[in-house]
C-alpha cells in the first residue's frame, strides 16, 4: 500500500501559508509559526480565516498535496482542485454505471451493506465488553433483518429505503454507547447540530468526507457521480456513498472513545443563541490531534489481507472501487469490520 | 498526433501489458528509486548538444516519429556516420537484459529514423550505465517483426480500452513502481464474489 502522509490543519485565525523552495511556511503577520517539507505532507486543511498563496496551491495541486477549506466550526467550504487526473475511460464507465439501475443497485447495495454491518459491528461490541442490554440486542437483530433485506433488494430506491431504516434504527440506540459520559443523545439532529455528540458527529463525517473525495480524485474517479446518492449539483455522492463503510467503524467509534475516555467534555462546546451548538477553539485543536493519531493506528484490511493504517482506508477503498469499475474484479469489496 | 504511440511505450508493454495499461490508458504514474535514477539519467543525457569528432556526429535528444507505424518519441542518442550510416543509442540505468525489451525499443527507433530518412539501419546500441557498458543490437529480420507485432499489440489494447490481468511473473512486479496501484497480489485472483456473498452471512 502507498504511504499514508502528514495532514496539516491550520486552526490559527489570520494564519498565511506559503510556499518558500521545498517547504510550507506557516506564518501570522510576521511571526513564523512552522515550516514544513511538503513532500511529507499529503493534504492541508484550513479553518477559518487561513489564507494560502497561490503559488502554493498550484504547487499542491501538482503534486498531489489535497488543500481543503473549512469555516472555523468545520463546515466544508472549498478545496484546490488541479488539472483532472486519471483515465477517462474509469470516468466514462463510472457515469454508464450510475446511469444503468442494475449496475447502480450492485454497488449501492455493497456499500449499504457493509454500512450495516459496520454498525452492527459497534452494538455487538458493546454488548460483548459490557454485557446484556435487550435494548441493543433488538437493534441488532434488526439491523440483522436489514442486511438480509438489502441482500435482495431490487432496486436502488428500495436500497436507499433499507438504509434509512438501518440508520434509524441504529441512531434510536446510540444512546446507550454513551456510558456515563454526561451526555445526551436523541437522534441524530444535523445543519445545525443542537447537541455536543451531533455536533462531534457533523465534524467527523464531515473531515472523513473530504478524505474520500480527495482518495476517489486520486485515483481518477469523479466523487460528485454516485452509485446509491443522487446527483445533485455541488453534492459529492460517490464520496458520500464512500463514507456510509466508514460512518460507524471510523467515525462513530472515533466518537464514542472521545467522550467515553472524557477526552472531550461537556466544557468544550458552546451553545449559540440560535440554538446551534460547537466546539470550542482549544477543544477542536485536541480533536484534530487526537483524529491524526487514529488515523495512524493499523488493522487488517478484510479484503486485502494487509496491515494499513485507518487513514488509508479511503485511498484503498477508492482504489478497489476503480479496479471494480475497470473489471478486475466481479464485485465491489467494501471494508468491513472483520 | 492522437493515436501516436510514445517509443518508450514499447518497453512497458515487454516488460508486463498491465504496466503499460496502467500508464498509457489509465494514466497511472508512480516513481520508485528505478524510475528516479532513470529520469535523472535521461535529464542529464538530454541536456548534450550536438558535436561532431571526426566523421561522427552525435545528437542529443532527437525527436523521432512514423506515419505508418504511429510512433513517436525521443531518442538519447544519435550517431551519424559519414552521410549514410545512422546508429541510435539508447541509456538505461540499469543491466543487459537476456529478453529483448530494451532491444525492442532500439529496433522501433531504427524503423522510425529508415522512415523519416528513407535510409536502411543496420544496428543500434544500449549503453548500460550500471555497468557502464555499450550493447550493440543487430536490427535482425527477427527482431523487427517481433517488434512490429509488439507496436501492434499495443496499438490495439489502447484502442480496446483494456486493462490485463497481472502477470504470473511476480518477481518483475517487485522492481515495479506501480506495483501499489496495480494491487498484482490483489488482483491476480479474484475473490470479490465470495467476499461480497460472506458480507450478507452472519
Amino acid at each position: 500500500m502507498k504511504k499514508l502522509l502528514n495532514t496539516l490543519y491550520i486552526t490559527r485565525q489570520e494564519s498565511y501559508l506559503h510556499k518558500d523552495r521545498e517547504t510550507i511556511v506557516i506564518k501570522q503577520g510576521d511571526e513564523k509559526l512552522g515550516q514544513f517539507p511538503a513532500l511529507s505532507l499529503g493534504g492541508i486543511l484550513c479553518f477559518g480565516r487561513v489564507s494560502v498563496s497561490p503559488f502554493l496551491m498550484g504547487y499542491c495541486a501538482e503534486n498531489g498535496i489535497s488543500i481543503a477549506f473549512y469555516t472555523e466550526y468545520g463546515r466544508f467550504l472549498a478545496r484546490v482542485h488541479g488539472r483532472q487526473t486519471g483515465n477517462v475511460l474509469l470516468r466514462r464507465t463510472q457515469y454508464r454505471w450510475a446511469d444503468c439501475s442494475d449496475r447502480s443497485k450492485e454497488i449501492a447495495r455493497l456499500f449499504v451493506a457493509a454500512k450495516i454491518a459496520n454498525s452492527r459491528s459497534v452494538l455487538l461490541r458493546e454488548l460483548r465488553n459490557h454485557g446484556d442490554n435487550p435494548r441493543l440486542t433488538t437493534a441488532a437483530d434488526r439491523l440483522a433483518s436489514s442486511l438480509r433485506r438489502a441482500r435482495t433488494a431490487k432496486s436502488v430506491d428500495e436500497v436507499r429505503g433499507i438504509e434509512g431504516d438501518a440508520a434509524s434504527c441504529y441512531f434510536s440506540v446510540f444512546d446507550e454507547l454513551l456510558r456515563g459520559s454526561g451526555f445526551a443523545f436523541g437522534g441524530r439532529v444535523r445543519r445545525p447540530p443542537t447537541d455536543p455528540i451531533n455536533a462531534l458527529l457533523s465534524f467527523i463525517y464531515s473531515l472523513v468526507t473530504q478524505e474520500c473525495v480527495s482518495a476517489l480524485q486520486g485515483v481518477g474517479l469523479d466523487p460528485y457521480v454516485g452509485f446509491l446518492h443522487r446527483d445533485r449539483p455541488g453534492r459529492a455522492s460517490l464520496a458520500l456513498d464512500l463514507l456510509e463503510e466508514f460512518r460507524a467503524s471510523w467515525a462513530d467509534r472515533f466518537v464514542l472513545t472521545l467522550v467515553n475516555r472524557r477526552q472531550i467534555q461537556s466544557g468544550d462546546f458552546v451553545t449559540e443563541a440560535s440554538g446551534a451548538v460547537r466546539l470550542q477553539e482549544d477543544a477542536r485543536k485536541k480533536l484534530l490531534t487526537l483524529y491524526q493519531q487514529r488515523k495512524q493506528e493499523e488493522l487488517t484490511h478484510p479484503y486485502l489481507q494487509e496491515q494499513l493504517p485507518i487513514g488509508l482506508l479511503p485511498h484503498s477503498q477508492a482504489l478497489l472501487l476503480a479496479r471494480h469499475l475497470r473489471g478486475d474484479t466481479e464485485c465491489y469489496t467494501p471494508y468491513v469490520v472483520k | 498526433m492522437d493515436d501516436f504511440l510514445p517509443l518508450s511505450a514499447l518497453q512497458h508493454y515487454a516488460y508486463c501489458p498491465r504496466q503499460f495499461a496502467l500508464i498509457h490508458i489509465e494514466q497511472a504514474w508512480a516513481e520508485n528509486r528505478y524510475t528516479a535514477e532513470g529520469r535523472i539519467l535521461h535529464e542529464r543525457v538530454d541536456s548534450g548538444v550536438a558535436e561532431q569528432r571526426k566523421d561522427v556526429r552525435f545528437e542529443r535528444s532527437v525527436m523521432l516519429r512514423s506515419e505508418h507505424l504511429r510512433l513517436t518519441g525521443k531518442l538519447d542518442l544519435l550517431e551519424v556516420h559519414g552521410s549514410e550510416r545512422f546508429v541510435p543509442v539508447e541509456y538505461k540505468r540499469g543491466k543487459p537484459k537476456l529478453v529483448d525489451w530494451d532491444r525492442i525499443q532500439v529496433c522501433a527507433q531504427a524503423l522510425c529514423i529508415e522512415e523519416m530518412r528513407s535510409i536502411q539501419v543496420t544496428e543500434g546500441a544500449i549503453w548500460y550505465w550500471e555497468v557502464r557498458r555499450r550493447e550493440l543490437v543487430a536490427l535482425s529480420p527477427d527482431l523487427r517483426n517481433l517488434t512490429l507485432s509488439m507496436i501492434e499489440n499495443c496499438h490495439s489494447l489502447i484502442e480496446l480500452g483494456q486493462t490485463p490481468k497481472p502477470i504470473s511473473d511476480n518477481s518483475r512486479c517487485r522492481a515495479c513502481s506501480l506495483r501499489d496501484l496495480c494491487g498484482p497480489d490483489r488482483f491476480r485472483r479474484d475473490n470479490s464474489v465470495r467476499y461480497a456473498r460472506e458480507l450478507f452471512e452472519f
